[in-house]
């Protein structure tokens, strides 16, 4: 949060796309999180544990899913811009292997407080067409 | 064992301080998909008006998912592992964390709201610097399955 580095408020508008990425999770993104993370839980990297406690299968992190929808947010909002980010894990995106978990997400611009000069944005994160995070919110203040 | 709703306004903490390094801030940014170069060089962050090389957004569950640690290990709260599912998770920032911080951490149990044979345990963690100022605040819900 420096004053050098925050995106413009004016001309923004609600609903208006910020930022979209698509992104390929594979076991070796979970293996990779795992260790930057420190959350070795074996659900995200052992298929006999994770079926053992009923999932289809390994799962990814949902701070995994949190933490790359913050990345397409900081990709508009410059880094370190983001006050505040909630979300809730509302579906697990289950990676398979070999393969990829294919992740869509999008950043719009949610609500806009003139007086704050601050944005509200939105992320919908989709994995086989289906929302996988519930009030995903970003605070971002502009300049 | 069902969770100990009596655990509500238990605090752990402070732990040993957690140092903020370059090379962690880079092992995440990759790990999270973050593209800034502000996450990797000093040059890139010094421009962007940081003092070092700035953390992604998230990067405070590293410090704070440690803190949170102590309350599912303690046998009077009665999480078991092996049953929690994360619900939601909430990042306040009152400054940017950059590589160079030494960052404290207080976890406290803020509720435990048990419904449908599951808890729901918050805790919030507040991560403090070196001389005490405020630097995030990490809200967290873990969902807890009571044995059937």
């Amino acid at each position: 949060m420096t004053a050098e580095n925050r995106p413009a408020f004016d001309g923004l508008e609600v609903g208006q796309v910020v930022a979209e990425r698509d992104v390929e999770l594979t076991r070796d993104t979970l293996v990779r999180y795992a260790g930057a993370s420190g959350d070795f839980n074996p659900i995200h990297y052992n298929d006999v544990i994770a079926e053992s406690v009923g999932l289809p299968g390994v799962i990814a992190h949902g701070m995994l899913t949190m933490g790359t929808a913050a990345s397409v947010v900081e990709e508009w909002a410059g880094p370190g811009n983001v006050r505040d980010l909630q979300a809730r894990f509302t579906r697990p995106i289950p990676v398979p292997n070999p393969g990829a978990a294919h992740v869509q997400f999008t950043a719009k611009v949610g609500a806009l407080d003139a007086e704050a000069r601050t944005a509200r944005i939105d992320v919908t994160v989709e994995f086989d067409g289906q929302k996988v995070l519930g009030k995903a919110q970003a605070l971002v203040p502009c300049s | 064992m069902p969770v100990n709703t009596d655990a509500v306004g238990r605090a752990y903490g402070p732990h040993e301080p957690y140092e903020v390094t370059r090379v962690k801030i880079r092992e995440f940014a990759d790990a999270v998909d973050a593209r800034s170069f502000a996450h990797l060089s000093e040059e890139a962050a010094r421009a962007e008006g940081y003092p070092d090389v700035v953390a992604p957004t998230t990067f405070a569950v590293v410090i704070a998912q440690r803190a949170e640690f102590h309350v599912v290990v303690d046998p009077e709260v009665g999480v078991d592992f092996s049953k929690v599912v994360h619900a939601d998770e909430r990042f306040t920032h009152h400054r940017p964390i950059v590589a160079g911080d030494l960052i404290s951490s207080i976890v406290h149990i803020d509720s435990i709201a048990q419904r449908g044979g599951i808890s729901m345990v918050t805790t919030r963690t507040e991560l403090v610097d070196e001389d005490g100022a405020p630097v995030s605040t990490v809200v967290s819900t873990l969902a807890v399955r009571e044995e059937a």
